[in-house]
């Protein structure tokens, strides 16, 4: 819970994070050192200093760890927490919903875990997905599109076999379909971070919610122009935020391009975690302010009531939270952890 | 080493000078990308690292065969080797560069075409950007007497810097969307401007014939080689903007992650190219 200065307190919910494990034993290869290790480039670059950690730290934090982070010294009341598996770069998979589901234990009112699929996996992919939905009543995934398979080199949201995947998630009710785009989609000579697929599978599945991570940057432009034109594309403040604290300028001028295209609703906070920490990320969206001729020049706002939106009941909305109710629930289970 | 030598290394310096990363529109010698440089006799051996092992290969590629295509042109240059270090396509570029080989014929199935049109896409952002920070410089900068308002042959008058302008005495009105919009080619070279705005101006004339066409008139046009509005400028410059926007998320994480990847801080210089065994 994070609580402004005039005592008013704002229902937080961190739309992406990760429980990984990154740990030498995991490595399976080059690949997927130089994938840590390049998140670990994107956390010391962007975080305040005091607020960078050991690598090894980095690589393998835990649950324990990770619970500290997100509920006890930083504000989170609720946390998405992703799944990414890797598994041609980590033995036993990067960020699974097996590791996701341990820090989902310690915090089981806190905690929702989301699953992930791959068209690749072809029909045994879409049980797989069937079984995982009911296991852990899934209401979300993340795609990451330019996960490396074999010879493959990631997969179009508009592949055939995706739209079957999309479909199964619509029947089992998973409505939320997190996107992350990565630097390596086939064919090489055009432009990887291409989001145009996102605009199709939007348009044909309106039924379902595209969570686009790092709001498509490289290619904000891209981005704005189809989430504009397409009601359930949403854009995740991952990556994009952290500049607030090294790039204020640059900050300034993402979140306000973000406004005034997508609007307020539009928008979730996500720390990334454990690239960020979510309690220096919260402290400084809520001390931002837009500077006034930036208002003027894009006629838009980041009040309270935005901030709020962004931060927590916008992801309220997409994932049926009832957020008084839920903060009965989190006080419970925080006196049976004093009292345990 | 040698005055000779010292010389070579200059030029080819400058060759690689003219070699920009695609994406975020800066020298690869600026962006600390080159790491490597060997000269003996007219053989040229160069090695370069990018920020991340994930790098786009496509970029990599493009720079690569910018690097030869530049540094080979150099009169006295016989052979020019390119090498990519710690990337994840790295053996396969390496192996492309080395045997002359195009981006089609180095991915094989992995690529449909050649790099001709990415490579254009990105020269218009380049294009765009950089006419962007003229226009907002220039709507900015206070226009010197007789240029606010008036038509584009009136600015004949001004084709020299006018005393009062290059002493920085107090000029008039900034210049409206009007004036910039029907400027000509000749009147945007002849305005007198300080040392940043020629800079700012150069940077756009070296890529102002991307979108415009030969014999254009204008000044300024859009990405299709068209004229710009008046009453549009405003929407103009802000859709432009969101194109330096995502120049600037590379352009910032780039470096960044490059230092942190290689461990340095600090600006780049000469003596970040390692040298010959026996000239340092």
């Amino acid at each position: 819970m994070y609580r402004t200065q005039s005592g008013e307190e704002i229902f937080i919910i961190d739309g992406h994070t990760h429980n990984w494990n990154a740990a030498k034993e995991n490595i399976k290869n080059i690949h997927g050192q130089q994938f840590i290790d390049c998140f670990y480039g994107y956390h010391s670059v962007l975080s305040p200093k005091d607020q960078v950690w050991p690598k090894e730290k980095f690589d393998n934090y835990g649950a324990e760890q990770m619970y500290r982070d997100l509920f006890v010294d930083g504000p989170d009341d609720m946390a998405i927490v992703q799944s990414t598996y890797l598994t041609d770069f980590y033995n036993t998979g990067f960020n699974t919903i097996e590791r996701n589901a341990e820090i989902k234990a310690l915090a089981p009112d806190r905690v929702i875990v989301n699953g992930a699929f791959d068209p690749r996996d072809g029909e045994a992919g879409l049980d797989a997905l069937e079984a995982a939905a009911a296991k852990y009543k899934l209401k979300g995934v993340k795609l990451y599109t330019a996960e490396w398979r074999g010879d493959s080199r990631g997969y179009k949201l508009t592949d055939p076999m995706a739209y079957k995947y999309l479909e199964k998630a619509e029947k089992l009710g998973i409505k939320n379909i997190h996107i992350h785009k990565g630097p390596t989609i086939i064919p090489l000579d055009k432009d990887a971070f291409d989001v145009a697929d996102v605009d199709h599978v939007a348009t044909d599945f309106q039924n379902l919610n595209f969570i686009v991570e790092h709001c498509g940057l490289p290619r904000l432009d891209d981005f704005c122009w189809i989430a504009v034109q397409e009601t359930n594309v949403y854009g995740g403040l991952a990556v994009a935020l952290p500049f607030i604290h090294s790039r204020r300028d640059y900050f300034t001028n993402v979140i306000s391009e973000l406004l005034f295209w997508l609007g307020e609703d539009k928008l979730l906070f996500g720390s990334d975690y454990g690239i960020w920490t979510p309690k220096w990320l919260v402290d400084q969206f809520m001390a931002f302010e837009l500077p006034d001729e930036v208002k003027q020049a894009k006629g838009v706002d980041l009040t309270l009531q935005a901030k709020k939106k962004i931060l927590g009941l916008n992801a309220a909305r997409l994932y049926d939270i009832d957020i008084e109710a839920q903060k009965q629930k989190i006080a419970a289970g925080a006196r049976e952890k004093v009292h345990a | 080493m040698s005055l000779n030598e010292t010389g070579r290394e200059a030029e080819v310096r400058r060759a690689l000078d003219r070699v920009t990363d695609p994406e975020l529109d800066e020298p690869v010698t600026d962006l600390r990308f080159i790491d490597r440089l060997t000269i003996w006799g007219g053989a040229v051996s160069i090695g370069f690292r990018l920020p991340t092992y994930w790098c786009a290969a496509n970029f990599a590629f493009l720079m690569a065969d910018d690097m030869r295509r530049e540094v080979g042109a150099l009169p006295w240059v016989k052979h020019v080797e390119v090498t990519l270090g710690e990337h994840m396509y790295a053996d396969k570029i390496n192996h492309g560069l080395a045997h002359g080989l195009s981006f089609r014929d180095t991915f094989g199935n992995d690529a449909s075409a050649e790099l001709d049109e990415l490579r254009r896409t990105f020269l218009v952002k380049a294009f765009q950007r950089r006419q962007e920070a003229l226009l907002r410089y220039l709507l900015k900068y206070p226009a010197p007497q007789g240029v606010d308002g008036g038509p584009a042959p009136a600015m004949t008058k001004v084709q020299r810097p006018s005393p009062a302008m290059t002493e920085g005495a107090a000029p008039t009105r900034a210049m409206t969307p009007e004036t910039l919009v029907a400027m000509t080619l000749p009147a945007l070279k002849a305005l007198p401007v300080d040392p940043e705005g020629d800079q700012i101006r150069r940077r756009y004339l070296d890529r102002r014939h991307i979108c415009a066409a030969p014999g254009e008139p204008l000044a300024f046009v859009d990405a299709q080689g068209e004229a710009i509005g008046a009453e549009s400028l405003h929407g103009y410059l802000q859709a432009l903007g969101r194109v330096t926007i995502n120049a600037e998320f590379n352009g910032a994480l780039c470096r960044g992650l490059l230092a942190a990847r290689f461990n340095e801080d600090g600006e780049p210089s000469l003596a970040d190219f390692a040298r010959m065994p026996g000239t340092a």
